[in-house]
């Protein structure tokens, strides 16, 4: 109390980054769900060198097994240890299928959810901010929200898919075909619903504040209006997520998605809808994968949206 | 024993049958499904089954066929032949002969000129008249007196069963489409959506695409029938919803074409409220192979032309292999159950036109692999058989299907283990059956080694199905890319015997080239590859009563014989 | 605020004739052949003429005259004659759809009914449970309601309607047999029973649809809650001594619409538009059935019309929620 120049700090100046992990940190759902989202991840991408089992290779001898659990409570019931959650109608490995389909599903669900995150928050702050360019991008909005998408596949389709087959191989060409179509149809909804925040956002005292002051305008959206669109912007990163994963398998039965014999979580929900009642793991596992999967994203977007508000965070 | 009590079940029921319909409409209401919704009730305007079927219970051809195929005469007296005079001795008239006391249901009588009204309504120019394949060849239609009338073919026309006879040739009302000819032929909305008919059901409501309400006709020519006195026909949905609608739940009486797995079909009839019913055509499900080289780095023009032969594929050895290696007994168990039969012929049926070739039906994936080596191809490194740097590796399309997908991922399993590598292609329907001369997808453009889809005739007539695969028919730039001739095939030898079989008359020698001729597409070239005899299958409610199932013909035939079990 | 809505009303119309040129296009580019269904036993020539008689044959600016001439004068023209008796239009060719060689705006009339029967109502039970989920779930964030409704909400909305259709079939129509799951688009109703009747066969879809609409708004509602909730306004209003009742409901909640207003104005042409994957699992056959039957036939005049008819509706619902942030939130201005 004497002394003060002796006093160190007991710790060094935090920076805002190691606040918001320590936030996150103290979010249970957070941590659940990113802790999911880890091992999920982990799982699909590293499962298929610890199962090797060729998700296509067909055993129709082994046909129709049921998951091994099944055995339980039903001692005739078909399962083998080999096919751990049992194998479909021609007798392709059910684990193995889950663990290729979740790769390629994941790998589609993030890469268009994240495309159509960029252009539907670029086009919705752009608009939103620069009175000019509002009138003009909200018609090219509602332009494309008019195109009809099945018309529009077959266009991109039959114009895209000679090139890319040639450059990125039968599977990398449907990858970006996919990712770049679910990204183009899909991004309005996030565009108008950040310029109707904006719209509001820069008539509000701290932006009228800031511009007072000569922010420019890169900074004023990067500081000012961004951190406070966050919220709807990581619902709709979670919307996005389930509905690029679902979209993607409705483009396949529209002929349009990967090779037929290319395992997708939807892929296989939708093949599985028939014999729902007979076999209804098959059902269940593609998607209770692919709901865990949208729920833990839910989450961890919750805890960031927490741990990013400062309001929240000091409490 | 179940199959006696199954039997003495059937006598029984055809025993009682007459007295559970002896008055028309006494059995009340009949639900009908497809799962198909028909667009418009005038088969001249519109080929689609569904629009044909539908239409079936309004208005009726001179003759239909029945469930085996043979002629059964409806509004005509007898079918002419020749020999009850009916068809000429040169085969180049028919005359037909009306029943007398037919009556429209607005109460006019059915007259010749209606007959002759019906082939000048389709065959004028500026109709785009759907069935005019029907009315190939013919010269004129005269009325001979108030009921008969006499088709003239400008040459002999062997089978001369085509205007008037089967579902998409039925007789339309004179009065109700004369000023509806040529190009105003699609403002006659209200005639299109309600013709007058013969048929043992009136339209009262129809809406396109969705539901059609009917009630009996009044002027029926037989007095007894139909049992019900309302019919509903809804269409929409899909397979599996029709099949539960009528299996499980029972809001239907009747569901057309449940294009199911077997085992998901086997499951819906432990629902107990109704029965599947199955019936084979000529429908066959087979893999063409491309006899032209349709690789990308050729200029457009001569890519998928006969300037090109296929690298691998134009070698018979290749095609064989592929051939042997395919488990069509195990295809038929998983895709279509009781609705398949395996098969090695482009024409299954009817009986004497069908080859004996079974050569086919048992898998010799060994046999195919000696048979590759024999041609040259050894295993190269990855384990695709390749020679002198041509590598045995494919694409294969087909249109989106669950059973196609399955199928193609079972066959490309087959061919990998005899060392050809595939890569698999689904197109949607609409544009992989579509002919737009502008899209690579087409199966007609056929810009893949091999396709797989399904093909069948009308009638029970091959020779104009045969005729598709002359050379002339092979689709190139300079027609359009139009043609029925996918794989390109070009035999002289075939061109010469197709000609020989138009101008043959008499039945069993038609059979005898008929069989070559399919022969020669299928077990001596392997150009086309049959899999699966595709039949049909329908369900009824257990309480319906009177169901035959007709491939030949529309499957609402006999309608009219329909009623409930009570 | 008027000068901007008759500005932009102005400026829809050079709007929608460019979206109509563009979805024609789109459609004269997309591969595909009204034949396409038609069987394979009708030879190439036949089908040629066909096309041929549906007009195919003519150039493509010709085409898209003759519709924009149809569409923009001869239909209004209809829907006179028919309001007042009159026969302006008597003798001129409509949008004649290729399927059913009859007019398209017939059958968009006559499907009209049932699409607004199950989606609509889908849409406005989807509405009423969304919001109250929304907003309790923000104000009690992570209580218990919180935690179960993010999950039903999530789990719905990661299950399509492809799953979730046919397995309430099976549980209700099958299993139990209390509802029928064809639709039964002649039912009339006109009385108590029909009505009930009419009830039954409406609940399955109408529960499959709403899942997705009361999931997805009820997320942006609870989001945008709590981002308002935070706010410094909000302790003032408390602090003033407002109840809480008046404080949630009146100044947070008006405050909170915008990103809702604009999901339910994007979600509204829907309800006309109906509902494809949903339509075809019940057999509603309304309009969305109509425009899927129509995309796999190539049916263009049925799609070009369709899709017009959906880009107004887009047009017109944008324009009402852009009208909606100005009275939500007085601050905005676009003058």
């Amino acid at each position: 109390m004497t002394d003060l120049s002796n006093q160190t700090p007991l710790a060094p100046p935090r920076s805002q980054w190691l606040s918001v992990w320590d936030q996150l940190k103290k979010h249970k759902g957070a941590l659940l769900g990113g802790g999911f989202l880890l091992f999920i991840t982990l799982a699909v991408l590293l499962g298929p060198y610890i199962w090797t089992l060729d998700p296509q290779k067909i055993d129709y001898r082994a046909r129709d097994f049921r998951p091994i659990y099944h055995a339980l409570f039903d001692a005739d019931a078909k399962t083998a240890w080999g096919n751990p959650l049992g194998t479909d109608q021609l007798g392709r490995d059910g684990l193995a299928n889950l663990l290729a389909g979740g790769r390629t599903s994941m790998a589609v669900g993030w890469a268009a959810m994240l495309l159509t995150l960029f252009i539907g928050t670029l086009i919705g702050v752009v608009a939103g901010y620069f009175k000019k360019l509002d009138n003009p991008l909200m018609r090219l909005t509602d332009l494309f929200l008019s195109l009809p998408i099945l018309p529009l596949l077959l266009v991109a389709v039959t114009l895209f898919r000679q090139p890319l087959h040639a450059n990125f191989g039968p599977e990398g060409g449907m990858f970006i075909l996919i990712v770049g179509i679910i990204g183009i149809t899909s991004w309005m909804p996030t565009a108008r619903i950040v310029r109707g925040d904006v719209l509001a956002l820069k008539e509000r005292e701290f932006v009228v504040a800031a511009r007072s002051i000569g922010t420019q305008p890169g900074a004023m959206i990067w500081r000012h209006l961004l951190p406070n669109v966050i919220s709807p912007i990581m619902v709709s990163a979670t919307l996005g997520l389930a509905a690029a994963i679902i979209t993607e398998s409705a483009l396949s039965f529209l002929g349009v998605g990967f090779p037929s014999d290319f395992p997708t979580w939807g892929k296989m929900l939708a093949d599985a809808v028939q014999r729902m009642e007979e076999f209804p793991e098959r059902v269940m596992l593609p998607g209770v994968a692919i709901s865990l999967t949208v729920l833990s994203v839910n989450y961890l977007g919750d805890g960031l949206r927490d741990a990013l508000d400062p309001r929240i965070r000091g409490r | 024993m179940k199959l006696k009590t199954l039997l003495l079940g059937a006598i029984a029921s055809t025993a009682l049958a007459p007295a559970a319909f002896a008055e028309r409409g006494s059995d009340g209401h009949v639900n009908i499904i497809y799962w198909q919704a028909p667009s418009i009730l005038n088969p001249y305007l519109s080929s689609g089954t569904k629009d044909i079927e539908s239409a079936s219970l309004v208005i009726e051809p001179l003759g239909r066929y029945d469930q085996d195929g043979a002629l059964v005469a409806y509004l005509a007296e007898e079918i002419p032949t020749v020999e009850n005079g009916g068809v000429s001795a040169d085969l180049k008239s028919i005359t037909w002969k009306l029943k007398s006391g037919l009556l429209w249901s607005d109460g006019s009588a059915v007259t010749s000129a209606d007959v002759k009204f019906t082939a000048d309504y389709c065959m004028d120019p500026a109709g785009g008249c759907a069935q005019l394949a029907k009315f190939e060849g013919v010269d004129s239609v005269e009325i001979i007196d108030d009921l008969t009338v006499t088709v003239t073919f400008g040459e002999a026309k062997p089978n001369p069963y085509g205007p008037f006879m089967g579902g998409q040739s039925p007789i339309i009302q004179m009065a109700q489409f004369e000023n509806c000819t040529g190009a105003k032929a699609p403002e006659c909305t209200d005639a299109n959506f309600g013709p007058i008919g013969t048929g043992p059901f009136v339209v009262t409501d129809f809406r396109p695409n969705d539901v059609i309400s009917m009630v009996a006709n009044e002027n029926y020519r037989d007095a007894s029938k139909p049992a019900f006195a309302t019919l509903t026909f809804k269409g929409g949905g899909s397979a599996m919803a029709s099949g539960r609608a009528v299996l499980e739940t029972g809001e239907f009486d009747y569901a057309w074409n449940l294009q199911l797995a077997p085992d998901v079909l086997a499951k819906m009839s432990e629902g107990g409220k109704g029965k599947t019913v199955a019936a084979f055509g000529t429908l066959v499900e087979r893999i063409e192979m491309n006899m032209t080289d349709t690789s990308p780095d050729l200029p457009e023009g001569e890519r998928g032309t006969v300037m090109h032969p296929h690298p691998f594929l134009s070698d018979v050895r290749v095609r064989k292999a592929l051939s042997m290696a395919i488990d069509r007994e195990l295809l038929v168990e998983i895709g279509y159950g009781q609705a398949g039969r395996a098969t090695c012929n482009l024409v299954p049926a009817p009986l004497i036109y069908a080859s004996d070739n079974t050569d086919c039906l048992i898998q010799d994936i060994e046999g195919a692999k000696a048979l590759l080596e024999e041609a040259g191809y050894t295993v190269g490194s990855d384990g695709v058989r390749e020679k002198d740097g041509v590598r045995l590796s494919m694409l294969y399309q087909t249109s989106t299907n669950a059973v196609r997908q399955d199928f193609q991922a079972l066959i490309k399993q087959w061919w990998q283990e005899i060392g050809v590598e595939s890569e698999l292609r689904n197109i949607n329907a609409s544009v992989f059956f579509g002919g737009d001369p502008g899209s690579h997808d087409t199966f007609q453009r056929f810009y893949a080694d091999v396709e797989m889809y399904a093909n069948n005739f009308d009638g029970t007539d091959p020779e104009s199905y045969l005729a598709q695969h002359t050379c002339d028919k092979a689709p190139k730039p300079e027609s359009q890319w139009m043609g029925e001739n996918m794989n390109r095939y070009c035999d002289p030898a075939y061109d010469a015997l197709v000609a020989e079989l138009g101008r043959t008359g008499e039945l069993s020698k038609r059979g005898e080239i008929a069989k070559k001729l399919n022969d020669m597409l299928t077990k001596e070239s392997y150009v086309v590859v049959p899999l699966v005899d595709r039949g049909r299958v329908s369900a009824h409610a257990n309480s319906l009563g009177g169901v035959i199932l007709n491939t030949w013909d529309s499957e609402l035939w006999n309608v009219a014989d329909w009623h409930r079990i009570k | 605020m008027l000068t901007f809505t008759i500005r932009r009303l102005l400026m829809s119309v050079p709007t929608l004739l460019f979206i109509s040129l563009v979805i024609f296009l789109l459609l004269e580019l997309a591969p595909g052949d009204p034949m396409a269904q038609v069987p394979l036993t009708v030879p190439p020539e036949v089908k040629e003429k066909m096309r041929e008689a549906l007009g195919l044959g003519q150039p493509m600016h010709i085409r898209f005259w003759k519709w924009l001439v149809q569409f923009f004068w001869i239909e209004p023209q209809v829907l006179i004659d028919h309001i007042f008796g009159t026969t302006y239009a008597l003798g001129d060719l409509r949008v004649i759809s290729w399927q059913t060689r009859s007019p398209v705006m017939d059958t968009v009339v006559q499907r009209i009914p049932q699409t607004l029967w199950v989606v609509g109502t889908a849409y406005i039970v989807g509405i009423l449970i969304a919001l109250p989920i929304g907003i309790y779930s923000a104000y009690r964030q992570y209580s218990v309601f919180d935690q179960c409704g993010t999950f039903i909400t999530m789990v719905g909305f990661s299950i399509p309607p492809f799953f979730t259709g046919p397995l309430l079939i099976v549980i209700f129509s099958v299993q139990l047999g209390w509802f029928p799951f064809i639709y039964d688009t002649t039912h009339v109703v006109d009385d108590w029973d029909s009505f009930v009747q009419q009830l039954r066969q409406m609940i399955l879809p109408v529960m499959v649809l709403s899942l997705q609409t009361t999931a997805q708004i009820s997320r942006y509602m609870r989001a945008s809650m709590l981002d308002n909730l935070n706010q410094d306004y909000v302790r003032t209003a408390r602090a003033k001594g407002l109840s809480e009742a008046v404080v949630v409901m009146v100044h947070v909640l008006r405050n909170s619409m915008i990103p809702v207003v604009t999901v339910i104005a994007l979600g509204m042409p829907a309800i006309f538009g109906g509902a494809i994957i949903t339509e075809q699992i019940f057999s509603v056959n309304g309009i969305g059935a109509q425009l899927i039957t129509a995309l796999f036939a190539n049916d263009l005049p049925t799609v070009q019309t369709l899709t017009f008819i959906f880009a107004i509706l887009i047009v017109f619902f944008n324009l009402i929620a852009d009208i909606l942030y100005g009275l939500l939130d007085p601050r905005i201005r676009y003058d």
